[in-house]
């Protein structure tokens, strides 16, 4: 049996099924890390005194990692614009490109990760490098997440292109959905973590 | 984003590269803010500032939130709602100890 609505937009909702629901998915984590940006309010004010992000963690490093992602969100834009312009192999040239970005990010990421634990800064130092490490350990979690979804898209997946074009090009914009929502977290957490 | 021609897609990428080089704007000026070591109250609002600047120019033009249907907005309208009752959690703690 054919799944239905994959393609046309449903006549009540007014979008695809799997609009709807990536939208529904990213609600669901505006509530995760909405309840991890609480606890870090909370434990914020109600300590005595507060670490200047400044002072521990890497800001040029931080800095090039937000370029890297803002970046990447403009690939995948630019990926998912490709296959409305019936253009393939640009599709898998900014994909690519997007998957890389992601792959530096986490590079990156993991040097910051080191540079702590050569000094010694675990969670356990303090409530500071605790939030740090789980904020942005969990963001992390999140972009490889992404990056599964994405090689899939730009390898296997692409074969959907030949069959169904049109569900193929939604499939790449509801990644794309969740993979503007991750860059939209580290616009939060950047300044959040390491410039306040 | 349901039924769009060539054109108008075409439109978009021109509109893309403008968000992204604001983008990259920001982020220089939210860096550069954050040298001055302002007081911590003034850095918190600006920085904030800047980040919800930030995240409705990727929401409205990448995520096309400034086309979606009725129904992705009332969904959204329910989740800010929630968010900021979960953001208003530490001031009703504080509140309550009179802090």
């Amino acid at each position: 049996m054919e799944i239905p609505y994959t393609v046309t937009p449903r006549t009540d909702t007014g979008v695809y099924n799997a609009k709807l629901g990536i939208w529904l998915f990213l609600a669901s984590e505006v509530m995760l890390f909405g309840a991890l940006f609480s606890s870090y309010v909370l434990l914020r004010v109600g300590a005595p005194t507060w670490p200047h992000g400044y002072e521990h963690l890497n800001i040029p490093l931080a800095t090039v990692n937000t370029i890297v992602l803002i970046t990447s969100s403009v690939t995948m834009v630019m990926a998912w614009a490709s296959l409305m312009m019936k253009n393939l192999s640009r599709f898998r040239l900014f994909m690519g490109s997007t998957i890389l970005l992601a792959l530096v990010f986490l590079v990156i990421k993991g040097f910051e990760y080191a540079a702590k634990f050569e000094h010694h800064l675990y969670p356990s130092e303090s409530t500071f490098m605790a939030i740090y490490f789980t904020l942005t350990g969990l963001h992390g979690l999140h972009v490889i997440g992404g990056i599964i979804v994405n090689l899939y898209l730009w390898g296997p997946g692409r074969e959907m292109w030949k069959t169904d074009p049109g569900r193929f090009t939604n499939r790449v914009e509801v990644a794309g959905l969740y993979w503007h929502f991750v860059d939209l977290v580290w616009i939060f957490l950047f300044p959040v973590l390491y410039l306040l | 984003m349901e039924n769009v021609s060539v054109d108008e897609v075409k439109k978009h990428v021109r509109t893309y590269v403008l968000v992204f080089v604001s983008l990259m704007f920001l982020t220089v000026v939210t860096v550069t803010i954050s040298l001055f070591h302002l007081e911590t109250h003034l850095a918190i609002i600006l920085a904030l500032c800047i980040a919800v600047i930030k995240g409705s120019l990727v929401a409205s033009y990448f995520m096309h939130l400034i086309s979606e249907k009725k129904l992705i907005f009332a969904a959204l309208t329910l989740t800010v709602i929630f968010f900021l009752a979960l953001m208003l959690l530490p001031v009703s703690h504080f509140a309550d100890r009179g802090l």
